[in-house]
């Protein structure tokens, strides 16, 4: 063995020493990436398997409308490719899976990558690489409000802050002295939610007469609504994800609470407030208020919209088997559409640097997903597509959208 | 016969070094992920291969590595060539802990235990959220190459070195150690515990620091991917990552060192490749892959590389023996 390891030992040494003597590759200096006379090739990540794979369906509507806009004709003469691939929600596949669209596919941009932490995981190497990474699909505001630090990235759906200060401007006109009660996720959705809360209220911030907050462990936040009806709060905002906003309606009604509800619209789609109604009575749910800035599929006064209609064709033809009543196909699509905008108007040679700039100067009028009334809109220094919303009152069975539209960030319009 | 050995870890090692010149940055990127693995089911070899304890819950131990990584970095400014060693010793320390319980505990209820834990990380991790950064997750500080290597090689190409250094020094050392005394009295105690005890093995001493030791690589390994991802977040550590692991020891060989290797690549290539192939897949054919290996091939691929080679060999020493 001891002789033996010498030449080994030399062996390892010199390879080592070829290893650092071979020149590092160097990059095709060429066209831009990902751009061919023919195709137009996108990166994605969304979370297929994995705890968080419901929102998979976002990634099956951008699929099925990009195969719709190929049919006819693609953009500007080029077909897109949407290399959409699964991360299970985990930032180190994100991150890995990024590298290898970005070097090995040689992508031309990012799009819709899905859920907070993956985004911020992949966000330095894309900006460090100048890879757009477009309209992710999160509702955290640092994609709109870093664009100093990170002007590659950009968001796409209202942030939850803003959607709590809308809720607060219209609080502040129905019932400035509404004594407030919150009921939060004990964790940095919640937080946003009360941040936005707070800034929209203003120096009314003293109405808020009680905070209650919950674990994802918590078996029931029972105990936390009775704490709130005892604090003698009039208005309540509920700041849950679906399984627990059930639950906080149902202890509402049956501990006889009838306050003036809000309710992110994180939950509030029919299918949640159907199973409240029959858990807690009709008085459970009846009136509450959210926010929507998408029509709602599931909502039968949009059965004749043009666009709904034609959604559910673009679904039924390219997503077969897709539950076209299922509100994150719509999502999918409805973002799709900003990112074919965005391609068209980078004209015949698109640049990554000219697609940025258009994701910055954004006014879309025409999304046919989007509430009428709502532009996806992007300045420069208002770097947030949606931030419009409307609020909607919940009659029993369905949504009923009512009042002005209301602007998250103060966004003249 | 030994001869032997040494040169194939020695071709292995050669190839670990050129591999970066050949390929991609990336998939030298993905090479480091392999390696990172690689350690942390070599903690399973020692736990479950060679003990014979079950941890469905070393993915716990995973993500305690990778946030003491980004705590040390992010609020103390501890450097990585100090953090990773403090990584293993805080997962480490964490794991005896564990292994105090999991002696009251065998077999299934063991298995029980350890998947709560699993469960409970994430939950875990978004509570101590002045620490953790909550559902946020922290940054973790990317690794450049030292000065003289600066412009040569890329941070990821550093990385890679940095991570097949940290791999061939464990598995060398687990290989020490198994080897000789530490390593009999765990198989004794897999094996027979009564007769372990009668041949003055300690049982409850070898079971907690198996515990200990192979929680301390599966810290060192969450080290290494959070430093490469350079982020960690409560839902990387849920029960899926736990899963993966025991998933890449069992295919690769659960009681053989290169099993280990083996199932560092399976857990990072597995997953994309099936992925090719249907995006919602992966964790049926982890799941499918499991139960047929179980069945078909108990002792993982490496074993059956081995019983490929291993009659061959057989017959060869018998005919030095002759001659």
């Amino acid at each position: 063995m001891h002789v033996r390891n010498r030449p080994l030992a030399a062996t390892l040494a010199a390879c080592f020493a070829l290893s650092l003597g071979v020149g590092a590759f160097a990059p095709a200096a060429a066209d831009e990436p990902g751009i061919t006379p023919t195709e137009i090739l996108l990166g994605g990540l969304h979370p297929y398997s994995g705890p968080a794979s419901a929102y998979g369906a976002i990634g099956k509507g951008i699929l099925a409308y990009f195969a719709y806009v190929n049919d006819k004709g693609g953009v500007n003469g080029r077909k897109i490719t949407y290399k959409d691939l699964d991360d299970a929600y985990s930032p180190p596949q994100a991150v890995q899976l990024t590298k290898q669209l970005v070097e090995q596919d040689k992508v031309f941009a990012m799009f819709d990558t899905l859920g907070t932490p993956s985004n911020l995981a992949i966000r330095q190497y894309l900006n460090d690489n100048g890879v757009p990474q477009l309209y992710v699909a999160t509702g955290a505001s640092t994609w709109g409000s870093d664009g100093a630090k990170y002007p590659w990235t950009i968001g796409w759906q209202p942030d939850y802050q803003s959607e709590a200060i809308v809720y607060a401007r219209y609080l502040l006109k129905e019932a400035p002295n509404a004594k407030i009660g919150v009921l939060m996720q004990n964790d940095d959705y919640g937080e946003d939610y009360l941040t936005g809360l707070k800034t929209g209220l203003g120096s009314k911030s003293g109405n808020i007469v009680k905070v209650a907050t919950y674990e994802v462990t918590d078996a029931s936040v029972a105990s936390q609504v009775a704490s709130l009806k005892a604090a003698g709060a009039d208005t309540f905002f509920v700041f849950a994800t679906p399984k627990f906003s059930i639950q906080a309606l149902v202890a509402a009604a049956q501990q006889s609470w009838h306050p003036r509800t809000f309710f992110n619209s994180v939950s509030a789609s029919a299918t949640i407030l159907g199973a409240a109604t029959k858990a807690g009575g009709e008085d459970a749910t009846k009136g509450l208020i959210t926010t929507q800035y998408l029509k709602d599929p599931s909502e039968p006064s949009w059965a004749d919209d043009a666009g709904m209609k034609q959604y559910r064709e673009i679904l039924a033809k390219y997503a077969p088997g897709a539950d076209p009543n299922n509100g994150f196909f719509a999502y999918g699509v409805s973002i799709a559409f900003t990112m074919v905008d965005t391609l068209k108007r980078a004209g015949k040679n698109p640049t990554r640097k000219a697609v940025m700039d258009i994701a910055n100067h954004l006014h879309e009028t025409d999304n046919f997903l989007v509430l009428p009334g709502i532009v996806v809109e992007t300045t420069p220094k208002d770097r947030f597509p949606i931030d419009q919303q409307r609020l909607a009152r919940y009659d029993g069975t369905h949504f009923v959208p009512f009042g002005e539209i209301y602007a998250g960030r103060g966004r003249g319009r | 016969m030994r001869v032997n050995k040494y040169w194939s870890v020695a071709v292995l090692a050669l190839l670990v070094l050129v591999l970066p010149r050949f390929v991609p940055s990336y998939a030298a990127f993905e090479l480091t992920f392999v390696g990172a693995y690689a350690i942390g089911i070599l903690g399973l070899v020692i736990l479950t291969g060679t003990n014979g304890q079950i941890s469905l819950g070393h993915g716990a131990f995973f993500g305690i590595g990778g946030y003491a990584v980004a705590i040390l970095a992010q609020k103390l400014g501890v450097p990585f060539w100090a953090s990773v060693p403090l990584a293993a010793i805080v997962s480490g320390i964490l794991g005896l802990g564990l292994g105090l319980v999991a002696l009251r505990l065998e077999g299934v209820y063991l298995a029980l235990a350890t998947f709560a834990l699993a469960v409970a990380t994430p939950s875990t991790l978004k509570h101590f959220k002045s620490l953790t950064g909550g559902s946020q997750g922290l940054a973790v500080p990317s690794l450049s190459p030292p000065g003289p290597l600066h412009g040569v090689i890329t941070s990821e190409q550093w990385l890679y070195y940095v991570t097949w250094v940290i791999a061939g020094a464990l598995f060398l050392l687990t290989s020490i150690a198994l080897g000789g005394r530490l390593g009999r009295a765990l198989r004794a105690i897999r094996d027979n515990e009564v007769a372990a005890i009668s041949f003055g093995v300690n049982p409850q001493r070898y079971k907690t620091f198996a515990f200990g030791w192979s929680a301390a690589y599966a810290g060192i390994a969450g080290a290494i991917v959070a430093i490469a991802t350079g982020f960690v977040s409560p839902d990387t550590y849920t029960v899926a990552l736990s899963l993966a692991l025991v998933t890449g020891a069992v295919l690769g060989g659960i009681d053989t060192l290169w099993g280990a290797l083996l199932g560092g690549v399976i857990v990072e290539f597995l997953p994309l490749l099936v992925q090719k192939i249907n995006p919602a897949a992966p964790s049926v054919v982890y799941g499918i892959a499991l139960v047929l290996f179980m069945i078909f091939l108990p002792g993982g691929i490496a074993r059956s590389i081995q019983a490929v080679i291993h009659p061959l060999r057989l017959r060869r020493e018998i005919h030095h023996a002759r001659s």
